[in-house]
């Protein structure tokens, strides 16, 4: 008997470090605007490459990006296969390929956490001169070139699928006249789209009614991956801290008045404007407060609104809902949490399959393929598409996506960013949701461990 | 002459596999799995273990490091706590487990109509996925419209308190859970204990007048006392391990409130990706389980010698 349990033991012991799976992400946009003119001509096809394979995530985007690259196919007469993998097991899926130099993908769309990983481990081809010569660069807005796509300054993925953390509110509660009025004279400036996180404040307050079961906001808290991270480093941001500075410095940086000032303004709209049984919420709970109309505003992906604007998923609200850009701080600073991925080239197959991946992503690049792109609902981040009045006007939230694709801001991107993250997710959800210790205690604890790390990996001294 | 031969011959090849050999071709698979599948990487582990290794970084080898890990996490006073709140999860869990599902077992020897429907009800949770019964019981404890709440007294929604978002509450949350996913577990090996039991041993105690109390603690708690222990071993080793149920209800959090061993384990190998550390912290969980199922063992030992 104790030997059959030793080799259970043993068993479990095995099992214990097996694999577990990470959040899902699901479905996208459905974002319009009709091509206005034709795919450019492809390049001539390099010699022996009739296939091209992309690895993304499972999801509608990669739907969408299969359709747009049948396009390809007929024009080029070369097959792209999108090769979906599991939210959960994507990363894992990679990671592996990485780990054996394989050429299983000849593009991927990664997450902008792994371009540091991916770019410093050699796994990714550099476009730095590919992308400048073809102004591929130019194409797209600043914000998303430097956070889907640089890495150390130079290029490595060329932003495919932009999406950021936004707002959805409750337009008909909005533009109630008698909330409208109750408002003004409350607070003596008139009820509209707050211009800043202090108005947002307000806002949330206003609207909390708990006896009529009515909340003012609702924000992440989840603890599991990086949910609570990314709700707070928008306050975070916008009232004028960081996580670094150029060097790399964090001490001072992040851990400053201000920084303080915007958690406990975060933890206030936690504990005292959200509807009860949030604490430990990601992009589902988000939408459910909202569909439910429990929450007048709430923050999520843009990805994640294509719901709320659906008869069916949102049989009380889809035609009551407005959308809103992350107001700026107190002090004018605004930013917002950024998501989406950028398309990169596997540097481990044959140089003619990367010359037949760079001319796909100069063909994708192009703005016909980029407003098709943006018609079949993927969520594009070029320039010209991005500020064309026929992508505005096709769904509720695209001026706000439009809007927000300047100012995106992320995490860590370096290959550390894991280490980093399991700390200010600890620290966040300690102070916010748990409400232990204060906001200057916590930012000071992710400073002095985010600092260890970084000394660690030799990026201080 | 010819035609004999070969009748002969035929039988003598069939013989030429073995009894031994037969045996050797149907365990050989099964061998060849177990030691792709789980040995190897168990000793894989251990080696990494002593190595300063991250699987996401392929070209940097595995470097021998000793007992820096070891030091690193048993010097770590996080990872104590961490092992702390999984000693009291364990304990308080598999003890409530033990007491629900021996005195569910102990209701459901009796014969009586439905019994059977009643038993079959009591099942139901443990058949189910870990992930969906986080999901569901995130709804039922939620403050505004979850049940749990209205069933401890707080009739008006938002009244009571916030399970899952309190961190003095979220541990006790999670062992509610855990409780009531799986004392039917136990309920159905005490059952089949109880069941096992013959009648004459209460007739003649019937005989000799003794009490129901005397019964109880003579005869029943004996007899099952084997199957019992062995399902508190069962639910230690799976309790110790809890990952998708905390996953699923709070995530870890608030804070380090349900952050279990398991969970952080989890997070230093597939989110931090500290694979040497995490393989070191796997192996003192597994010390730690081998040892207390020890303890177990020696119980059951003591109790099948009497």
């Amino acid at each position: 008997m104790t030997r059959k349990l030793g080799l259970l033991s043993l068993g479990l012991a095995a099992a214990l470090i097996a694999g577990c799976a990470a959040p899902a992400a699901p479905a996208a946009p459905a974002a319009p605007a009709a091509p206005a003119e034709q795919a450019p001509a492809a390049p001539a096809a390099p010699a022996g490459v009739s296939e091209l394979t992309i690895w993304w995530a499972e999801w509608d985007p990669a739907n969408y990006l299969q359709e747009l690259a049948n396009d390809y196919a007929k024009e080029k007469g070369i097959k792209v296969n999108v090769v979906q993998e599991p939210w959960g097991t994507y990363y894992n899926k990679v990671t592996a390929e990485w780990a054996a130099k394989g050429t299983g993908y000849d593009m991927v769309v990664g997450d902008s956490q792994w371009l540091g990983q991916a770019a410093t481990q050699g796994h990714y081809l550099d476009l730095t001169d590919f992308m400048k010569e073809k102004g591929l660069d130019k194409t797209v807005t600043p914000a998303t070139l430097l956070y889907y796509g640089t890495y150390d300054g130079k290029y490595w993925a060329f932003p495919t699928e932009g999406d950021a953390l936004g707002w959805a509110y409750r337009k008909d509660l909005f533009e109630d006249p008698a909330e409208k009025e109750a408002f003004k004279a409350k607070y003596g400036y008139d009820l509209d789209v707050p211009k800043d996180l202090l108005q947002l404040r307000d806002i949330a307050e206003f609207f909390t009614r708990p006896d009529k079961n009515l909340y003012g906001i609702a924000i992440y808290t989840q603890k599991d991956y990086d949910a609570i991270t990314m709700g707070a480093q928008n306050f975070i941001f916008n009232f004028g801290a960081d996580w670094k500075n150029d060097k790399f410095e964090v001490e001072g940086v992040l851990n400053t008045e201000d920084a303080a000032k915007s958690l406990e303004l975060y933890r206030e709209l936690y504990t005292k404007f959200m509807p009860p049984g949030l604490s430990n919420a990601f992009f589902q709970e988000m939408n459910d407060a909202f569909i439910s109309g429990q929450a007048v505003m709430i923050t999520n992906y843009f990805a994640f609104f294509p719901a709320l604007v659906n008869a069916q998923t949102n049989p009380n609200f889809y035609d009551k809902v407005g959308f809103f850009s992350t107001p700026a701080g107190p002090g004018g600073a605004q930013f917002a949490s950024l998501g989406g991925q950028g398309i990169s080239v596997n540097a481990y197959i044959s140089p003619e399959r990367q010359q037949a991946a760079k001319d796909f992503i100069e063909w994708f690049a192009s703005k016909p393929a980029q407003e098709k792109w943006a018609a079949l609902g993927g969520y594009t981040c070029n320039i010209e598409v991005l500020n064309s009045d026929t992508f505005k006007k096709a769904t509720p939230y695209n001026p706000a996506f439009a809007e927000t694709m300047n100012f995106v801001k992320d995490f860590w991107n370096i290959p550390e960013f894991g280490d980093l993250l399991v700390v200010s997710q600890r620290e966040l959800s300690k102070y916010i949701v748990e409400g232990k210790g204060t906001a200057k205690e916590a930012l000071d604890n992710i400073a002095r461990e985010h600092t260890e790390i970084l000394k660690k990996a030799g990026y201080l001294k | 002459m010819q035609l004999t031969q070969a009748r002969i011959a035929r039988p003598q090849r069939r013989r030429s596999l073995t009894d031994v050999q037969i045996q050797v071709l149907f365990i050989a698979p099964t061998i060849i799995l177990l030691v792709l599948w789980n040995i190897f990487p168990l000793f894989y582990s251990l080696y990494l273990s002593f190595t300063e290794f991250s699987v996401i970084k392929p070209d940097v080898p595995p470097a021998w490091i000793g007992l820096q890990n070891y030091n690193k996490l048993l010097n770590d006073p996080r990872i104590w706590q961490y092992f702390a709140l999984t000693g009291r999860y364990v304990v308080t869990s598999v003890a409530l487990q033990a007491i629900v599902g021996f005195g569910l077992a102990m209701f459901l020897r009796e014969r009586f109509k439905g019994n059977g429907l009643i038993t079959t009800l009591i099942l139901i949770p443990i058949m189910m996925s870990p992930v969906v019964i986080g999901l569901f019981w995130k709804l039922i404890y939620n403050p505004a419209f979850g049940i749990f709440n209205y069933l401890i007294g707080y009739s008006v929604p938002n009244s009571g308190p916030d399970w899952l978002g309190e961190a003095s509450r979220a541990l006790w949350a999670v062992i509610i859970v855990d409780v009531w996913m799986w004392s039917p577990f136990v309920m159905l090996l005490c059952l089949s204990g109880l069941k096992a039991i013959p009648d004459y041993l209460y007739e003649a105690a019937a005989i000799d007048r003794a009490s129901p109390w005397f019964q109880f603690w003579r005869i029943t708690l004996p007899q099952v006392a084997p199957l019992l222990l062995i399902a508190i071993l069962f639910r230690t080793i799976e309790a110790f391990k809890t990952f998708d149920l905390v996953m699923g209800l709070t995530g870890g959090g608030p804070g380090d409130a349900t952050e279990l061993i398991a969970v952080h384990l989890y997070r230093a190998a597939f989110t931090r990706f500290t694979t040497g550390e995490s393989s070191a912290l796997a192996y003192i969980i597994l010390v730690i389980v081998i040892a207390v199922s020890n303890l177990y063992v020696r119980s059951l030992n003591r109790i099948r010698g009497e």
